[in-house]
């Protein structure tokens, strides 16, 4: 399948911004089953400087600075994305959770094994018991993982309503978990609190999502917007396993990643800060088009 | 000052009766009452002091802290709460071949903490070797992972360290903590140093003390030559959190002590990648910035943190090698207790060498068989948050009731990761003043080290500390900890350059006397500002209060209501206030620390803006302002008016000295002229409008107010030899309004300000300074308009025509000072030079 991406985000301050420096992480990062053949990053006002790096997680990110007075920022990214679906599995026939969880033990990692990093409390997710106490159902002894995560990604979609004025950039998942409300971000960082608190390794996934429906499937929430989901560890054999409690669906070619990191705020897509803005309002729209050349 | 035993009498009651606590290591005294051989100088002489003597030598200490404003913030939310610094005066005595031993200890440490982190932050061998259980990087969050891979300028993540050591039991000095994000404690370890050599002048001699002044001056050349690209001269700055910090004067006083600027992140922005000071000529490109500030705090673009402080683009401008960082940013990663059990097993792999200064025994609970043995005996053990900095509430699990230790063990439980254990340690004794004899406290001594061509120089000193009761267990300045100088005696010759100069002189021609950083001008122009509305008001309450009590004629009746009137105009009481609430007004705006506009607020705000430009003020005036500090808050219950009146008094021979010393001591630098714009500015500002509203009265045949106006204005004398006459309106104003002669007038407030004004730099990319200047010729112009002395047999003609030139007099200066605000101290559209 072949997308084109737009993903347009416009500022607009109160009072004209004279310095800004923002970083970006809107290019797809490339995947076993993922192409980014074409990219390109327009900003306006022109930046004064640019520089595009790879971060610790592996994302693309882009560093730019903006000087002299402006009361609007534009930044619009456009990608092509070629997606494949992920090869199939039997979700019976992953490991028990518990042989995933206790192969991280401090005294058995000392190689260098990328998944145990996400095992642990981040700046946005602190691990607790109440999260534990909400995975367990779905993690009965000697369960394979990814019926646990299949399960998990069900109940949180059917016990939280998605109501986007419930929460903001601010909320803390406790919140959430509490008031059981929220947005795909919200719904992936508690689900990614509860895979921790059990000790099972969990990473924040942004990106996009189809927002064209196939004949016959529903329409899809999160549209017009990034998405964010979950990819829990399942083992060396299935590797990262995503999952999108927003939909209860275990993404295939509709979602495009874009970049993974503990929480958001590793992946945020657009993070800048401005000297002298006042209020500041901000717009974004993303456009997933299934491309007709794919 | 006291300088040696009190009259020769020879008393060895201080030695005698010091009882150092049984099975415990004294630094002093040996079981056998016997003193070690390093404290056998000062020893002596206790052994001839009196304890009488001692505490007032102990006195003299705590004056010279008041005096230099030494303080240390517990709460960081409030200006006021700065608490003086605690000071013991016995010092921690170190013999010189121990201090080199641990010297050598310290130097090899710092090394491996510094090959640690490159290697963290780099290749991650020592993880993939499994020397380090790779949970203990990835759980703690002090691994910046945008630093990941970043190569610092120099090469080197550390390059001053800070080490906390004990002495337990068995005499042998061990590593407690870390400090090497922010290793504070330098310049009090200096201030200390100088108290207790101005305390103990000939003790200090005597004992062959070794000097700190070598040290900062190799301090000094380190921080020059880590400048990237090694420019000829350098601009080094350092940077604090501000005068809310718990140790901004420590800040403030290494800064000047090293003559480097003092500056905050707001006065910092990053151009082209590069960091740039904010000066008020423009952008100044910077080389070396040693912060104060924690690794979290350093930059808001790429650590997840709240945005009102640092730099955005700070990672961004040190990963490409535009500015050296001291220490590194992500040195916090290496702080944590949890790493000490694999210091030896990694010392040997990464440097071949054995451990020489041994941690005190420590254990990470995220390993289950120390997790197992923690959790089989818990009243051993002493837990401590594995990844929290500074570690600072450490929970005794043996002295805590049955259900607190239940909680922490759950806690533990959850995440074990998060958790050290330790052995419940006995700290070594060292003697400590109570007031009235010698006390064993338990002692803990921070080292600092130096980067310097490949090895660490350790401090010959260091900030030790004291616990605050006998057998205290936790030793730190947060918890009412008691600090002392350290005392690194010499085996061979001293070097003595004194350090105790409390003002050292630095030459730096390398940097232009304008680099003034736009922010310190902000503060100097409203301390300027404040210390002059200080003075106006304190005048116009002095003035009101002297016809408030005392016989009452009637002339002294109608000067009050003039005195009223006046108040009105500087809006310090409402209008048509009743008698009866005179005098509680007054009290109110000299004594009540929340009334608006009130002696004590503007006491603050003069304060306030002085801390914040801290490091452009001389010892003796940060001692006056202490000084106008208490003199301004005696808060007594309801003062009589003869009291209040020398209250103020005082208060004015106060903030006279300090014009004095703006004038005489301070050099005339663009700092000086902000200070001095403020003042004049303010001065104009609020003699205009008592000038205004006095016509008025005068004008309708009231002329009692002219009297007061003099006072106000401090005239009187000069009227009165001008006229041996009752002031008379036409007179009055022309000396107060017009006359270029007297200092006190408003056309020479506005003849200053035009002089000043036109001296302040040029930026080519804001070309608006000469509309500033010729804004204030008109106003000067205006001022001179009418023709005063032409009008003496006309007073009513000044009477009309007064009042409104002063109204646009007043909306022309405020104007001004809001267009002086916005182009000297905001920094709106500003090019990279």
């Amino acid at each position: 399948m072949r997308y084109h991406i737009i993903h347009r985000t416009t500022y607009t301050y109160d009072s004209p911004v004279t310095v800004s420096h923002y970083l970006a992480r809107l290019l797809p990062r490339p995947l076993a089953n993922q192409e980014c053949p074409w990219h390109e990053l327009l900003i306006r006002p022109e930046p004064i400087e640019r520089s595009l790096r790879t971060d610790y997680f592996g994302n693309h990110s882009v560093y730019f600075e903006i000087e002299g007075a402006h009361q609007q920022l534009e930044v619009i990214a456009r990608s092509l994305v070629d997606i494949r679906p992920p090869p199939a599995f039997d979700p019976a026939q992953t490991p028990a959770w518990e042989k995933i969880r206790d192969r991280f033990t401090a005294d058995t990692v000392g190689i260098d094994y990328s998944p145990a990093e996400f095992r642990f409390s981040s700046a946005l997710i602190q691990t607790a018991p109440v999260f534990a106490d909400y995975a367990m159902p779905s993690f009965p002894p000697s369960r394979p993982i990814a019926e646990g995560v299949i399960s998990l990604n069900h109940r949180i979609n059917t016990e939280f309503v998605f109501d986007s004025t419930a929460t903001d950039l601010a909320t803390p998942i406790s919140k959430v978990m509490e008031q059981r409300r929220g947005v795909c971000q919200d719904f992936a960082q508690v689900m990614i609190a509860c895979l921790r608190s059990i000790g099972l390794p969990a990473r924040y996934v942004s990106g996009y999502l189809e927002t064209r429906p196939p004949p016959g499937k529903p329409r899809l929430v999160g549209a017009d917007a990034s998405h964010a989901w979950v990819a829990a560890w399942c083992g060396e054999k299935l590797g990262w396993l995503d999952a999108d409690p927003t939909n209860d669906v275990l993404p295939n070619e509709r979602h495009i990643t874009a970049a993974w990191g503990r929480d958001f705020s590793d992946v945020s897509p657009l993070r800048g800060v401005t000297l002298g803005a006042g209020e500041q309002r901000l717009q974004v729209a993303v456009d997933v088009l299934p491309s007709d050349d794919g | 000052m006291v300088t040696g035993p009190a009259g020769g009498v020879a008393s060895s009651e201080l030695l005698q009766n010091y009882r150092p606590l049984p099975g415990l290591h004294d630094e002093m005294m040996m079981p056998s009452g016997e003193l070690r051989p390093p404290w056998r100088v000062f020893g002596d002489l206790l052994a001839q002091c009196s304890p009488s003597d001692i505490q007032s030598r102990h006195k003299t200490a705590q004056q010279l802290l008041h005096d230099h404003g030494v303080t240390y913030n517990i709460f960081d939310d409030a200006v006021g709460t700065s608490r003086p610094w605690a000071l013991d005066l016995i010092p921690h005595i170190v013999a010189s071949s121990e201090a080199e031993q641990v010297a050598q200890g310290i130097d090899q440490r710092s090394r491996l903490l510094d090959t640690i982190l490159r290697d963290l932050y780099g290749p991650q061998r020592i993880i993939k070797e499994g020397w380090l259980p790779s949970a203990l990087l990835h759980a703690n969050p002090g691994f910046l992972r945008p630093l990941a891979g970043l190569v610092p300028p120099g090469g080197r993540f550390l390059h001053v360290a800070g080490c906390d050591l004990v002495r337990t039991e068995d005499g042998a000095w061990r590593v407690l903590a870390d400090r090497t994000q922010v290793p504070g404690g330098q310049g009090y370890a200096l201030e200390n140093r100088i108290i207790l050599s101005n305390v103990f002048p000939e003790e200090f001699n005597a004992s062959r003390v070794q000097r700190l002044a070598a040290y900062f001056d190799v301090e000094r050349e380190t921080f020059r030559s880590l400048a990237p690209g090694r420019r000829a001269a350098p601009t080094i700055l350092m940077l604090t959190p501000g005068p809310r910090d718990e140790t901004y004067f420590e800040h403030a006083f290494k800064a000047r002590y090293l003559g480097f600027p003092l500056v905050m992140s707001a006065d910092l922005t990053v151009r082209d990648r590069r960091v740039h000071l904010k000066t008020l000529e423009g952008l100044r490109r910077v080389d070396v910035v040693l912060r104060s500030l924690d690794d979290l705090q350093c930059d808001p673009l790429e650590m997840h943190a709240d945005a009102s402080q640092g730099i955005p683009g700070m990672i961004e401008a040190w990963r490409s090698g535009g500015v050296a960082l001291c220490n590194g940013l992500g040195t916090g990663l290496v702080e944590t207790p949890a790493l000490h059990p694999f210091l030896p097993g990694l010392c040997r792999h990464l440097l071949g060498e054995q451990l020489k200064l041994p941690c005190v025994p420590t254990w990470w609970c995220g390993q289950q068989k120390q997790l197992n043995m923690v959790l089989s005996d818990p009243q051993k053990w002493v837990l401590k948050e594995a990844f929290v900095r500074g570690a600072r509430d450490p929970i005794f699990l043996g002295k805590i009731d049955e259900k607190s230790r239940t909680e922490a063990l759950d806690r533990l439980k959850a995440a074990p990761h998060r958790w050290v254990a330790q052995e419940m340690l006995r700290l070594s004794t060292t003697p400590t003043w109570t007031g009235d004899r010698l006390e064993p406290r338990s002692l803990v001594w921070r080292t600092f080290a130096l980067h310097q061509g490949g090895s660490y120089t350790m401090m010959p000193g260091g900030l030790s500390r004291v616990s605050p009761h006998v057998e205290g267990r936790v030793v730190t300045m947060r918890s009412g900890g008691i600090s002392k100088d350290t005392w690194v005696l010499s085996d061979g010759p001293i070097a003595t350059r004194p350090v105790a100069q409390s003002q050292p002189i630095i030459i730096r021609p390398a940097r232009p006397p304008s680099a003034v950083p736009s922010r310190v001008a902000d503060h100097l122009f409203w301390l300027g500002r404040y210390a002059e509305r200080l003075e106006q008001t304190i005048r116009v309450l002095r003035t009101t209060l002297q016809r408030v009590s005392g016989e009452v004629t009637e002339i002294q009746t109608r000067e009050l209501q003039s005195c009223l009137t006046l108040m009105e105009e500087a809006h310090l009481i409402p209008a048509n206030l009743a008698p009866a609430d005179i005098r509680p007004s007054i009290h109110e705006l000299i004594n009540d620390p929340k009334r608006e506009s009130g002696v004590r607020q503007l006491v603050s705000s003069v304060r306030y803006n002085a801390a914040a430009a801290r490091d452009r003020l001389s010892d003796d005036t940060w001692r006056l302002f202490n000084k106008i500090e208490s003199d301004a808050s005696p808060s007594l219950p309801p003062l009589k008016v003869s009291q209040a009146l020398i209250a103020l008094d005082t208060l004015i021979l106060d903030l006279a000295a300090f014009s004095g010393m703006q004038i005489e001591n301070m050099t005339h630098g663009h700092g000086w002229r902000f200070l001095e714009i403020g003042r004049r500015l303010e001065r104009a500002i609020f003699t205009t409008p008592l000038i205004r509203a006095a016509t008025i009265a005068a004008g309708m045949r009231d002329e009692s107010v002219l009297g007061p106006l003099l006072e106000i204005c401090d005239s009187t004398m000069t009227y009165r030899r001008l006229h041996f006459a009752r002031p008379q309106l036409v007179q009055t104003a022309y000396l107060l309004f017009q006359d270029p002669s007297n200092p006190r007038s408003v056309a020479y407030q506005v003849e200053r300000l035009v002089e000043r004004l036109s001296e302040l730099p040029v930026d080519p990319h804001r070309g608006s300074e000469t509309s500033q200047v010729s804004r204030m010729q008109e106003i000067l112009a205006l001022v001179k308009s009418p023709n005063l002395p032409a009008w003496a047999a006309a007073q009513h003609l000044a009477a009309e025509a007064l009042p409104e030139i002063c109204t646009t007099v007043v909306e022309q200066l405020e104007s001004l000072s809001s267009t002086l605000t916005e182009n000297y101290f905001s920094h709106a559209v500003r090019k990279v030079r």
